[in-house]
C-alpha cells in the first residue's frame, strides 16, 4: 500500500469529485469531501515523513517506465508543498459545510464540492509529477475547476472576476504550454529529470532560452507576481469565502513551486541564475510589487479586498528570497510559502466567519464586530500580527529568515525595506482591527452573533498553527532548510 | 520554590489575573478583588526573587527555542530586578487608586481596562527580567498593543487619534528600528544575550557602533527621546491611572530600562566610548531635557505638564546612558526608582483634582490646596522628589548623574543639568504655590457646585488619597535608603569596570 501512496495523493480527491455529482446530497457531498481531505492530509504526512527518512521516492505510473510513462517524483521540497495544500484543504473542509450552505443555493453545493476536490486534486497533482506535461494537464484541472468556483460567488462581479481570471490563467497556461512544447521539441522528452540532463549542452540554444521566458512568464501570471497580478484581487474579494480561503493559501504556493521546480531542477541553478539576469529580474519586479501592492492594500475598503492586495504584495516576500539565489534565501522563500499560507487561511477563514454573519466584508460594516464576534476577531488579529511579523508568531520566523538572507547577501537596503515594508502590514491590518474592536458597534452588527462551532474550531486550527510555529520552528525550519539545500545546494 | 519556577510565575501570574478578570465582567467587586490580590502575589514572588538574587543566586529560564540560538530566555540581574520590585510594587497602588479613580468618574469598559492592565504588566516583566534582545523585544511589544486599548480608552475621535498617534510612533520605531538593530546585532555577534561587558566587543567598526546606538536610540520609542516624543503627550487623553501606567509603572519606564540595559549588556560601557559614539547621544538627550522642560513651562493643562516633564525626566536616563561610567549608570539606574515614585505621586494628584473638582487646567486651580491639602502636600513631596531636590529621592539620582558629567568633562551638560532643575522648579512650584496661597476665584469652583465659602475638605476617595499618600512617602523614604538601591545594583555596577564602585 505505502508503495502506492504517491498516485493515491492524487487518485482519492479526483474519484471523489464525480461521486458528489452523483449523490447530490449536500451532507453526503460534505462528508464524502472531509474524509477525502483528511485522508489526502494523512497521505501527505506520510509522503513527507517517508522523504525525511528514506530520501526521494519515484513512482512510475501504471508501470510505464520513465522517461516513456508519466513518473511521479517526490522529494523534500514538493512533500512539503504537499502538506501545506492538503493540510489547508483538510482544515477548510470542516469549515465548508456551515459557510457553503449559508453562501451558495443548494441546487450549487454538489457543483462546489465537485469543482473543490478538482481543484484540489489538480494541485496536489501539479506538486507531485515528475512530468513537465503532466504539469500543464493538472494545472488545466486545477484552473478550470477555480474557474467555476471564483463564479460561484453570490455578487454579480464574482462572473466577471471569474473571466478576468480565465482570461489571464489561460494565457497563462498557455506560455507554459508552449514552453513544454519547445523543450520538447529540443530534447525529445517531457520527463523533468531527463529535460534536465538533456538540457545542459544546449544552454547556449535561444530556442531553450525562449522556453524559458515562457514558462517563467506564464507561470508568472498564475503566480500573480506584480505585474501579472491583475486577476488577483477580483478572485479573491467576489469568490465564495471558502474558495477565497483555499485558493489564498493553495493556489499561489503551488504557481511558485512550479517556477522553482523549474528553474533550478530543469534548467538548472547555471541557466536561470548566472547564465540569465533572473535574480535581478526577480528582485525588482519582488520589491516593486512588495510596495506597491502594501500601499493600495492601505487604501481598500473591503477586507476581502485588502487581504487579496496583500497577498501579492506577500507574494512580493517569497520571490525576493528567490532573486538571491543562495540556500538561505530559498529556504527564507520556502518558509514564506508555509507561513503565509497559515496566516492567509486564518485571515480569510476569519472573515468567511464575518461575511457569514453580516453578509459583508466592507470595512465601514465591520464596526465593532470583535464585540459580538470576539472569537473571531481576536483569531483575525492573531493572525494579522502574523501577518506583520511580530515576533511569537509564523510570521516573524519568515521575515527573520528573509532578513537575516538579505545580510548574507550584503544586501542592506534590501534588509531594510523587508523591515520597513511590514510597518505598511501594521497599517492595513491596524485599519482592520481599529475598526472590529474599538468602533462603536451599529445596531446591524449589534443582531449578530458568534460565528458557529464548526468554522471557529478551523480557524483557531491555523491561529494555533501562526502561534506553534511561532515558537517550534524546527519542524517547519528544517524541511525548508532540507528542500533549500536539495534545490540550490546540489547544483552548486 | 526555585527560581525559573519563579521567574515563571512572576510573567504567569498577571496573566492568569487578567484571565480571571475577563470573567469577572459582569461582578465589579470579584474583578477588582482578583486584580489586587493578582498585584500583591506578584510583588511577594518578585520579593522572594530579590531574596535569591541578594543571596547570589543565579536566576534564568529558558522557555523555547524559535530560532536556533535564540531561546525565549530569563535572566535576572541587579537592574531588571529593580525594576521588577518598582513595577509591581507600584502596581498594588496603582489598582487601589484605579478603583476609586475608576468608579468615582464612572468610567466605561472597567473590564476591558483591568485586563490590559494586567497584560501589560505581565509584558513589563518580561522585558524586566528578559535574558536577551529577542525576550525583550516580544515583551516591549506586547506591552505597546496591550496598553493600546488603554489609550483609547475613551473611545471618541480625540483618543483615537491619540491612540494612532502612540500605536504609530512605537510599532513604527521598534519594527523599522530596533527589529533592525536586533537583526544585525544577531548577524555580526552571532548571540543576542545581554552579557555583562557587552556582545560587541570587537565585532563592529566604531562606525557600526555609531550606527547602531542610533537604531537602538530612536528604536527604544518608549524613551521618548525627541523627535520621538510625540506619542507621550498625545496618550495623555487615557485616564488618569493609565498616563500612571504610561508614565511611572511600565511603559517610559521599559523604555529607559532597555535603553540602559543596551549600553550597559549589549554595547558594554568600554566598546561605547572607545568607539565615541555616546557623544552625539548626550547632546541629543540634554537638548531633549532641557527642550522638554521649556514646552512644560507653556502648558496649561496639567497632565500635559506632567508628560512633557516626563519627556525631560526620561532624557536624564539617556543621558546618563550615553555618558557610560559607573557613576552614571547607577545614576541612570536609580532615576528609573526615583522618577516612578515621584511622577506617579504627581499623575495621582492630578487624578484627584480631577476626580473630586473636575478641574484639568493649572490656572484653574488656585486655591485649591484649602480643600484637597493631603493631595497637595503630596504634590509638593512628589514635585520635590522630580526636580531632584531633597527631601525627595530624586535627589541622588540626578546626584549621580551630574557627577558623572563632571567626571567626564562635560561641562556643558553639567550648566544643562542645573538649569533644568531650575526649569522644573518653575513648572511645578507655582501650581504648589497657588494652591495654597492665592484664594479660589469665584467662578473657577469647576464643574461641581461648591460654594466657594465651603471651608470643608473635598479630597478625592480614600482608594484615591491613601495611595497617594503612599508613594509620597515612598519619594521621602528613597531620599533615606539610596544606599541600599546603590547596595542593591553593586554587582551590576562591578561588572562594569576593573575597578568597584566601592573602592
Amino acid at each position: 500500500m505505502s508503495v502506492h501512496l504517491p498516485v493515491l495523493q492524487v487518485i482519492f480527491p479526483l474519484i471523489a469529485a464525480p461521486l458528489c455529482l452523483l449523490v447530490r446530497n449536500p451532507f453526503a457531498n460534505w462528508l464524502l469531501a472531509t474524509l477525502v481531505s483528511w485522508l489526502t492530509f494523512a497521505i501527505a504526512v506520510l509522503l513527507l515523513l517517508q522523504v525525511l527518512d528514506a530520501g526521494v521516492i519515484t513512482y512510475a505510473l501504471g508501470n510505464w517506465v520513465a522517461p516513456w510513462g508519466i513518473e511521479y517524483v517526490v522529494d523534500e521540497l514538493n512533500a512539503f508543498i504537499l502538506v501545506i495544500v492538503s493540510g489547508i484543504g483538510a482544515v477548510v473542509m470542516p469549515y465548508a459545510m456551515r459557510s457553503v450552505s449559508g453562501e451558495l443555493p443548494d441546487r450549487q453545493i454538489s457543483l462546489f464540492y465537485t469543482m473543490f476536490l478538482l481543484c484540489l486534486s489538480g494541485l496536489l497533482g501539479i506538486t507531485i509529477t515528475g512530468d513537465a506535461f503532466n504539469v500543464f494537464v493538472f494545472l488545466e484541472i486545477s484552473s478550470l475547476s477555480s474557474y467555476a468556483l471564483i463564479s460561484l460567488g453570490r455578487h454579480r462581479k464574482a462572473l466577471h472576476a471569474s473571466y478576468q481570471y480565465l482570461i489571464t490563467g489561460t494565457i497563462g497556461a498557455t506560455f507554459f504550454l508552449i514552453g513544454v512544447g519547445l523543450l520538447y521539441m529540443m530534447t525529445g522528452t517531457l520527463n523533468m529529470k531527463d529535460l534536465a540532463s538533456l538540457l545542459k549542452p544546449l544552454s547556449d540554444s535561444r530556442i531553450v532560452l525562449a522556453a524559458f521566458g515562457f514558462i517563467v512568464v506564464g507561470m508568472g501570471l498564475k503566480l500573480a507576481v506584480f505585474p501579472l497580478h491583475l486577476w488577483l484581487p477580483n478572485a479573491y474579494a467576489y469568490a465564495p469565502s471558502v474558495v477565497s480561503v483555499f485558493l489564498a493559501g493553495t493556489a499561489t504556493k503551488v504557481s511558485l513551486y512550479v517556477v522553482l521546480r523549474f528553474i533550478f531542477t530543469v534548467f538548472g541553478f547555471e541557466f536561470s541564475f548566472i547564465g540569465q539576469p533572473l535574480g535581478l529580474a526577480l528582485l525588482i519586479l519582488a520589491i516593486s510589487g512588495i510596495i506597491t501592492c502594501s500601499l493600495v492594500a492601505i487604501f481598500q475598503i473591503d477586507v476581502k479586498r485588502l487581504l487579496a492586495w496583500s497577498s501579492v504584495a506577500q507574494i512580493g516576500y517569497m520571490l525576493l528570497g528567490l532573486s538571491f539565489a543562495t540556500v538561505i534565501g530559498v529556504q527564507a522563500s520556502l518558509l514564506h510559502i508555509f507561513n503565509h499560507a497559515i496566516m492567509k487561511t486564518g485571515l480569510f477563514l476569519a472573515m468567511g466567519c464575518v461575511f457569514l454573519r453580516i453578509g459583508s466584508c466592507r470595512l465601514e460594516d465591520l464596526s465593532g464586530i470583535g464585540r459580538q464576534m470576539p472569537w473571531t476577531m481576536a483569531g483575525f488579529t492573531i493572525c494579522g500580527l502574523s501577518l506583520i511579523g511580530v515576533p511569537t508568531t509564523a510570521g516573524f520566523v519568515s521575515k527573520w529568515y528573509l532578513v537575516l538572507s538579505a545580510f548574507e547577501k550584503g544586501w542592506w537596503p534590501v534588509a531594510l525595506l523587508i523591515v520597513l515594508t511590514s510597518l505598511l502590514a501594521v497599517i492595513y491590518i491596524w485599519k482592520v482591527v481599529e475598526v472590529a474592536w474599538f468602533h462603536e458597534p451599529s445596531d446591524a452588527v449589534k443582531a449578530v452573533s458568534e460565528a458557529p462551532f464548526l468554522m471557529l474550531v478551523p480557524l483557531w486550527i491555523v491561529v494555533g498553527a501562526n502561534i506553534w510555529f511561532g515558537f517550534e520552528t524546527s519542524g517547519s525550519v528544517d524541511v525548508a532548510a532540507a528542500a533549500a539545500k536539495a534545490l540550490v545546494g546540489t547544483v552548486r | 520554590m526555585s527560581g525559573s519556577l519563579l521567574i515563571a510565575l512572576s510573567i504567569l501570574i498577571p496573566l492568569a489575573g487578567a484571565g480571571l478578570i475577563s470573567l469577572s465582567a459582569r461582578k465589579p467587586n470579584q474583578r477588582e478583588t482578583v486584580t489586587i490580590i493578582t498585584a500583591i502575589l506578584l510583588f511577594a514572588v518578585n520579593v522572594l526573587l530579590a531574596v535569591k538574587l541578594f543571596n547570589g543566586e543565579t536566576l534564568i529560564l529558558e522557555v523555547l527555542e524559535p530560532i536556533e540560538g535564540i531561546p525565549v530566555a530569563f535572566t535576572i540581574e541587579p537592574l531588571g530586578m529593580l525594576f521588577g520590585l518598582i513595577a509591581s510594587f507600584l502596581w498594588i497602588v496603582t489598582s487601589f487608586y484605579a478603583i476609586g479613580y475608576m468608579r468615582a468618574n464612572d468610567e466605561k469598559h472597567q473590564t476591558r481596562f483591568y485586563a490590559c492592565f494586567a497584560i501589560a504588566i505581565s509584558a513589563t516583566m518580561a522585558v524586566a527580567y528578559s535574558g536577551n534582545l529577542l525576550t525583550m523585544f516580544i515583551g516591549y511589544e506586547v506591552l505597546t498593543l496591550s496598553t493600546y486599548p488603554l489609550v483609547t480608552h475613551h473611545g471618541d475621535a480625540k483618543s483615537m487619534r491619540a491612540g494612532r498617534t502612540y500605536l504609530g510612533i512605537l510599532l513604527g520605531t521598534s519594527i523599522g528600528l530596533l527589529l533592525t538593530a536586533i537583526i544585525i546585532t544577531w548577524f555580526l555577534a552571532g548571540t543576542l544575550d545581554f552579557r555583562p561587558g557587552g556582545i560587541l566587543t570587537d565585532k563592529a567598526s566604531d562606525g557600526m557602533i555609531l550606527l547602531f546606538l542610533g537604531l537602538y536610540m530612536f528604536g527604544i520609542g518608549k524613551a521618548a527621546l525627541m523627535p520621538i516624543h510625540r506619542w507621550l503627550p498625545a496618550a495623555m487623553v487615557a485616564p488618569t491611572p493609565v498616563s500612571a501606567l504610561l508614565h511611572a509603572v511600565a511603559v517610559v519606564k521599559t523604555g529607559v530600562f532597555v535603553v540602559l540595559k543596551v549600553i550597559v549588556y549589549i554595547f558594554g560601557i568600554d566598546v561605547l566610548n572607545a568607539s565615541g559614539a555616546g557623544e552625539w547621544l548626550m547632546w541629543i538627550a540634554t537638548f531633549t531635557l532641557v527642550m522638554a522642560s521649556i514646552v512644560a513651562l507653556t502648558k496649561d493643562n496639567l497632565k500635559a505638564r506632567l508628560a512633557y516633564s516626563t519627556v525631560g525626566q526620561l532624557a536624564y536616563a539617556v543621558l546618563a546612558g550615553s555618558l557610560a561610567t559607573q557613576w552614571s549608570i547607577l545614576g541612570g539606574s536609580m532615576h528609573i526608582a526615583m522618577h516612578a515614585f515621584g511622577k506617579i505621586t504627581l499623575f495621582f494628584c492630578a487624578g484627584a483634582i480631577y476626580t473630586s473638582l473636575h478641574k484639568t487646567e493649572i490656572s484653574d486651580m488656585k486655591g485649591i490646596g484649602r480643600v484637597m491639602p493631603f493631595t497637595m502636600l503630596a504634590f509638593l513631596i512628589g514635585a520635590l522628589s522630580v526636580a531632584g531636590l531633597p527631601p525627595g529621592g530624586g535627589t541622588w539620582s540626578k546626584w549621580y548623574i551630574a557627577l558623572a558629567a563632571a567626571e567626564t568633562r562635560h561641562w556643558i551638560v553639567v550648566v544643562a543639568l542645573m538649569l533644568s532643575t531650575l526649569l522644573n522648579i518653575a513648572y511645578f512650584m507655582p501650581i504648589v504655590a497657588n494652591a495654597w496661597f492665592v484664594p479660589m476665584a469665584a467662578k473657577s469652583v469647576g464643574a461641581m457646585t461648591a460654594p466657594v465659602e465651603d471651608k470643608k475638605l473635598r479630597e478625592a476617595p480614600l482608594f484615591c488619597l491613601i495611595p497617594i499618600c503612599l508613594t509620597a512617602v515612598g519619594c521621602l523614604a528613597l531620599f533615606v535608603l539610596a544606599g541600599d538601591v546603590q547596595t542593591f545594583l553593586a554587582p551590576m555596577l562591578d561588572g562594569l569596570a576593573e575597578k568597584g564602585l566601592s573602592q
